[in-house]
């Protein structure tokens, strides 16, 4: 009994509150727009059918992937920079500290201005969202490197780019894997906000149009989705690490 | 003897974080012969590291000249194998991978021949059956047996060893010794070896080197009259207490000296 109790008392509690919730809302007959019970809800997944379904959570991940792949490749590189040279840390950092400071909100609206309503400027957003906690763990990660292990490579007189392909990067994945896990759920954020500026379909844009036409169980429907996507995308990043570099796991 | 190692006035200075020079080396002689067995040893900041590290090649001399087989060090040579403090092991190779990096990380390669030789690195270090495991899966003693391995695969002539088994218990430790004893007597090579054991100087070494620290210098160099080979009865040996004393004694009258 314990033993089961372990393993599945997060399950339970999440029964629970859902049990309570749908309990609430037919107790004190809460009106639907304020706040719908979870059989509203799931009946309303049934007002959309499964095609189109599948066009919103489609569109958002791909928005949301592009954006998170588009980071990886502008954060590595960043880093690599920043570690291998003072001058290119002195020069770059600020920049991303700022960018990291605008509030991406407040920026969509005028990137969507300039770059046109296509899924560009969405993707845009999204890696402007989840490329600068990549490019710092990626940097802390390779700067976290033992002197010693810097010395040996000294020592053989090896060429420089290997110190970096065969000591600092592997060195840094776990880090590089912290920060991935962080950046594709702020990629997501990154998706919705941009479908809330500019979108004709995604799971945001639907969440937008919803709540305008006082859809509010359909709303909430969107929403229990973004977080399947969301939590489904962390644990694919999980299992690749787990999949690909399980030595990671226990170190650090 | 021909001398291998020599050091002549050389002189190391750096400056501190709060901005103030430190000179870690003051004036050091030393001549090193060939195949000769040295342990450094004295008190924490007296720059028996910072002398490895410039005769390795890490670090260049503010002052003074270095120079290994008659020539001045200018920068690290392939003579040389270096053991650091911490077994500094590549967390994602194997153990035989590991041993074999050098090449791989030097040349972007490794051949057959590097893998027979890392081989019998392993069956020297009694870590055959290990050789497929990663560094975590090993106890600390373990990791410090791959670093020692890593360090001897281009058969180096020259070893240079930063405090090794520090970080070992002292069981761990008496058996590496014996253990870099029989290697050393395998393939003889010149060995460096700091250390703040003054029983595993004595056991180890043919001189050993007292330093003194702030200013860094060469206060007495001892010659290690105990016969070789030795062993676990060496440790018993009434001369070696009374050497250990005596060691103990030079290194901590040095400490009380005013600066």
């Amino acid at each position: 009994m314990k033993a089961f109790l372990e393993r599945y008392i997060a399950l339970l509690a999440l029964v629970v509150a859902v049990l309570l919730w749908e309990a609430a809302c037919k107790l004190f007959s809460i009106p639907v727009f304020i706040l719908p019970s979870p059989s509203a809800i799931f009946a309303s997944v049934s007002t959309l059918d499964a095609g189109r379904w599948a066009t919103h959570i489609l569109a958002t991940l791909s928005v949301a992937l592009s954006g998170f792949l588009l980071a990886i490749v502008i954060a590595l590189p960043l880093a690599i920079a920043i570690v291998s040279s003072k001058l290119l840390a002195r020069l770059v950092l600020p920049w991303l500290i700022v960018i990291q400071s605008t509030p991406v909100v407040a920026i969509a609206p005028i990137i969507v201005v300039t770059l046109g309503s296509g899924m560009l400027p969405r993707v845009v957003i999204t890696t402007l969202i989840s490329f600068f906690p990549l490019v710092i763990s990626t940097a802390t990660g390779m700067n976290s490197v033992p002197a010693e292990l810097l010395e040996l490579s000294k020592t053989l007189r090896a060429p420089r780019n290997r110190e970096y392909w065969q000591i600092r990067m592997p060195y840094a994945v776990p880090y590089i894997f912290s920060a991935l896990k962080v950046a594709i759920t702020l990629s997501i954020i990154g998706a919705v906000v941009a479908e809330f500026v500019a979108a004709d379909q995604g799971l945001g844009y639907l969440i937008l149009f919803s709540t305008s036409s006082f859809k509010i169980p359909l709303a909430f429907a969107s929403l229990f989705l973004l977080v399947v996507c969301s939590l489904t995308l962390y644990g694919l990043v999980s299992w690749l690490q787990k999949r690909l570099f399980p030595w990671s796991l226990d170190a650090k | 003897m021909q001398p291998v190692i020599e050091l002549s006035e050389v002189n190391q200075t750096f400056i501190s974080a709060d901005g103030t020079r430190v000179t870690a080396l003051d004036e050091v002689n030393l001549t090193l012969r060939r195949h000769e067995f040295v342990s450094f040893i004295g008190p924490s900041g007296c720059g028996k590291s910072t002398i490895l590290r410039l005769i390795a090649g890490l670090l260049k001399p503010s002052s003074g000249v270095i120079s290994v087989y008659g020539k001045p060090v200018t920068e690290p040579r392939d003579e040389m194998g270096f053991v650091f403090q911490k077994p500094t092991l590549l967390p994602w190779l194997t153990v035989l991978d590991n041993i074999t990096f050098p090449m791989k990380h030097k040349y972007g390669r490794v051949d057959a021949k590097d893998t027979a030789r890392g081989h019998e690195l392993l069956e020297m270090t009694g870590l055959t059956q290990f050789a497929n495991k990663r560094p975590a899966e090993l106890s600390g003693g373990m990791q410090q047996r791959v670093s020692i391995a890593r360090s001897l695969l281009h058969d180096p002539d020259i070893l240079l060893m930063d405090e090794p088994f520090s970080a070992l218990d002292s069981l761990t430790r008496d058996e590496m010794s014996f253990e870099l004893m029989r290697i050393w007597n395998e393939r003889p090579k010149t060995v460096l070896f700091v250390t703040h054991s003054i029983q595993e100087a004595l056991l180890l070494s043919d001189r050993i080197v007292v330093m003194s620290a702030r200013p860094g210098r060469v206060s007495e160099i001892i010659d290690v009259p105990l016969a070789r080979p030795r062993d676990e009865e060496t440790l018993n040996h009434p001369l070696f207490h009374e050497l250990t004393a005596d060691i103990r004694h030079k290194v901590f009258s040095r400490r009380k000296e005013p600066a």
